[in-house]
């Protein structure tokens, strides 16, 4: 069965030819329980909206003029060739692209009916209420408890017994806790890979975000560990607005509901994502899906 | 190039590196060995009672029976010597009796004016009066006679008295000598005035500088210029041969032989050296004051330096644009790197001292601020270069949770940068601590008592790099102080060592719980 499922995948084109066949079926079934693969995308609230939204490093337009609602409760993917501009749009989310000197934007780009891009919003705030997951993991060199601990601390929170529940309810959301429950005082920079990814997914949980960005968050990890950080956003899923930029199309199909196609800073193709992967509208995005470029 | 030739560059680049290390390594050891060994001896010695008495009176240390029996014991080992003394001025003494006797008569033969003048002068010369008294009195006769307007009457006497004294005057001038030279060795002999220097009231403290006068006793140390074609030529007699025939002759060899019960060589451990303060110029007791003004000043100049350069390092990493103001300060600050210590000097006493004023005098706080300012382009620099290398995902895992620009580098960038910071401080810290230049202008005397932390801020004080300095080229007496000098080096070499351990302690501590 599942080599079906890879075969489907890994040979897109052959599954295309059979538009509906059982490929899809497959899919379906491997796919998160309650994930509705027709569901259109106008029928959902927008968390994030882009307004002609464009990004520019100096005068390198990156982010073209890019329009796109993004469903609440929702794991969006963005997918594209290197350099496309899929992590400087997701870093313009919560404003990550500020660190960088030369970096402007043009256009809206809209949370919660609110310019993220407004002088008037605090980013500090802001990025408190849109969480970022980095391509590889960054813990501090702080014990594990500090790690998950910092932003509720950044928040002002001093009371040992509740930051304790934080952080044991934020390595459980993240599935860690189990493993490091006996060793939260050891340097979080002592676990392997997987586990360092789990506990900033818990860092970012534990400050209580509304969205979760995700920039190729698997990218440095193996198979295994990357399954498990899939299980996780499976899990997330519906409690959190998930955005994950992803080089692994297998990945996309695999967690998102809906999916982005970009293409030197345009947005090609939006919308479902098994609709996407299965009968793609846009030449381009076939060509990318089925391995002819990028 | 083919194999051969780069596996010959290899080993020659091998032997290159090798060779230096090893130059480094000998020049380490051609340095500090004798840093080490005759420093140690300041701290570790065979001290005589001389010092024990020293440690006793000026410092209150040691038991009063145990310093009351040994100077019985070494009385009763000295007293032969004082003996000898006695009996060779009493025979001297003698030698001029005859002169005595002649005056007597005359006076007795003259009577009158006279006769009450040479009784009054001679009752001066009784039986208890010092050879150099007797000698005073017959050169006052002596030129009381010549005086007489009928003075060829007594041209005899005068002959006598002429005579005798020259032979005698000669005698005790080598007896002079002599005493000189025991003087040095075992303190003021029994009869003598108390003398005004600190350093007479002893004799030598410790064994070596004992065995160095011993020497100096046995024998006669002269220049002999009588070949005029050439320099002047030293030469050695024993004292012994200057005696020959009297009773001081055997005084030499009895020295020589009792020399350790005279002065009883122990091996001390003389730890007070470091808590102590000195007496006399640095004749006797520690270094106290001077260790204790090299702390104050290394930590004030921390004090000042390590907040304004991370400060200024944070600034100029996390804040700054990178505009061609920042850069020309960047320039600036390497080349106050630069700059020599001397006119940080100049520049502590134009400016904190007549210019702002900190204190009226030289002082401590003065003296901090120079060394601040010195160190501070280092502390900066390594600062900045400890934030740089901090990886960039940790900022932005702290930007991305929600903290805002200061809390990231208080919270995640200065933890992590504190070890390279910490190197930087402690390279700076022992520059700090050994450089001089700074400090003549602005804190450090020659002399002083030490001083509390308050007084630190209008009170100047010595310090162990000025005080070497000032040890070897202005003390009147530093051969006889050389092991106080390599003390204080040793001293100096050993705290700024100290410094760096500590220091590389905390860092490997902090890395390794960086590192997890
Ligand atoms: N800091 C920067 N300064 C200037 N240009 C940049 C910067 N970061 C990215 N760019 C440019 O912006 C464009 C988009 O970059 P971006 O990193 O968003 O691509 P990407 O889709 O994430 O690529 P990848 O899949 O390799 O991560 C690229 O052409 C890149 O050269
Ligand atoms: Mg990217």
């Amino acid at each position: 069965m599942s080599t079906a499922v890879d075969a489907a995948l890994t040979h897109p084109d052959e599954s295309t030819q059979q538009p509906g066949d059982s490929g899809i079926t497959m899919h379906r079934m491997k796919s998160f329980a309650g994930r509705d693969d027709h569901t259109g995308l106008e029928t959902l609230e927008a968390h994030v909206q882009a307004r002609n939204f464009s990004i520019f490093y100096g005068d390198n337009e990156a982010v073209r003029s890019l329009s796109m609602d993004i469903p609440r409760s929702r794991v969006t993917a963005i997918i594209g060739p290197s350099g496309c501009g899929k992590s400087t749009f997701l870093r313009a989310v919560n404003r990550m692209n500020d660190l960088i000197p030369r970096c402007h934007t043009n256009g809206e780009l809209m949370f919660d009916e609110e310019n993220v891009y407004d002088p008037m919003v605090d980013v500090v705030q802001l990025r408190q209420r849109i969480g970022m997951v980095f391509q590889k993991p960054n813990p501090f060199p702080k014990s594990i408890f500090d790690n998950v601990a910092y932003g509720p601390r950044l928040q002002g929170e001093r009371n040992r017994g509740r930051l304790a529940d934080i952080v044991e309810r934020s390595l459980r959301g993240a599935v860690l806790w189990d493993e490091v429950k006996d060793r939260l005082h050891d340097n979080a920079l002592g676990l392997s890979g997987g586990p360092q990814q789990r506990m900033c997914l818990a860092r970012a949980l534990a400050v209580n975000p509304e969205i979760l960005l995700m920039d190729e968050p698997t990218s440095a990890l193996d198979p295994r560990s990357t399954a498990s950080i899939e299980a996780l956003i499976g899990q997330l899923r519906g409690d959190y607005t998930i955005i994950i930029v992803t080089h692994n199309m297998q990945q996309a199909a695999r967690v998102s509901d809906f999916t982005a196609f970009m293409y030197e800073g345009l947005l090609i193709e939006y919308g479902n994502t098994t609709k996407l992967f299965t009968n793609p509208a846009n030449k381009q995005t076939e060509d990318y899906i089925t391995g002819r470029f990028g | 190039m083919n194999l051969h030739t780069r596996k010959l560059l290899d080993r020659s680049f091998t032997a290159a590196g090798f060779f230096a290390i090893v130059m480094m390594a000998c020049a380490l050891i051609l340095i500090l060995y004798p840093i080490i060994s005759r420093g140690l001896g300041a701290y570790i010695f065979r001290a005589t009672c001389e010092h024990r008495r020293v440690q006793f009176e000026e410092f209150q240390a040691g038991s009063r029976q145990e310093i009351e029996r040994e100077a019985a014991e070494i009385a009763a080992v000295r007293q032969p010597v004082f003996d000898m003394i006695a009996a060779h001025e009493k025979d001297l003494k003698a030698e001029l009796q005859e002169a005595f006797d002649q005056v007597r008569a005359l006076a007795a033969a003259e009577g009158g004016f006279l006769q009450r003048s040479l009784e009054r002068r001679l009752k001066r010369a009784h039986a208890d009066a010092s050879l150099e008294e007797c000698l005073a009195v017959l050169s006052d006769i002596r030129e009381s006679l010549k005086g007489q307007y009928d003075h060829e009457r007594f041209i005899g006497v005068i002959g006598v008295i002429t005579e005798r004294k020259q032979r005698v005057e000669q005698a005790a001038g080598k007896l002079s000598d002599m005493k000189h030279a025991l003087r040095d060795l075992l303190g003021p002999l029994p009869g003598d005035r108390r003398p005004e220097l600190l350093r007479s009231h002893y004799g030598q403290t410790r064994w070596d500088r004992s065995l160095h006068y011993l020497d100096k006793f046995l024998y006669r140390y002269d220049w002999d210029y009588t070949n005029a074609e050439n320099t002047g030529v030293k030469t050695r007699t024993p004292r012994a041969d200057e005696f020959r025939g009297t009773d001081l002759e055997p005084a030499f060899g009895y020295v020589r032989d009792n020399i350790e019960a005279m002065m009883q060589p122990r091996l001390t451990f003389y730890w007070r050296f470091l808590t102590t303060d000195s007496r006399d110029a640095h004749f006797f007791g520690g270094i106290w004051p001077e260790v204790l003004g090299t702390f104050y000043l290394t930590i004030g100049a921390m004090l000042f330096a390590i907040p304004m350069g991370v400060i200024a390092a944070i600034y100029l990493c996390e804040y700054a644009r990178p505009t061609k103001t920042v850069s020309l300060l960047r320039s600036c600050m390497s080349t106050l790197a630069g700059v020599p210590s001397i006119v940080f000097g100049l520049f502590g006493l134009a400016f904190f001292l007549n210019t702002v004023g900190v204190s009226d005098s030289k002082s401590v706080l003065a003296g901090s601020l120079t060394l601040a300012l010195m160190i501070l382009p280092t502390v900066i620099r390594a600062s900045e270069e400890a934030i740089l290398a901090v990886p960039f995902t940790y900022k932005e895992a702290a930007l991305g949770l929600g903290a805002g620009r200061w809390r990231t580098v208080l919270t995640v960038i200065l933890p992590a940068a504190l070890p390279g910071i910490l190197t930087g401080i402690v390279i700076s810290m022992g520059r700090a601590a050994g450089e001089t230049a700074p400090i003549i202008f602005t804190a450090a005397v020659s002399v002083g008592l030490a001083i509390s932390p308050l007084q630190a801020l209008d009170s100047p004080t010595p310090a162990l790099p000025w005080n070497i300095y000032n040890l070897c080229t202005e003390h009147e007496a530093v051969d006889e102080i050389r092991h106080v000098q390599f003390g204080m080096v040793f001293t100096l070499v050993a705290l700024v060592l100290a410094l760096n351990i500590i220091a590389i302690a905390l860092r490997a501590r902090i890395s390794r719980k960086l590192r997890g």
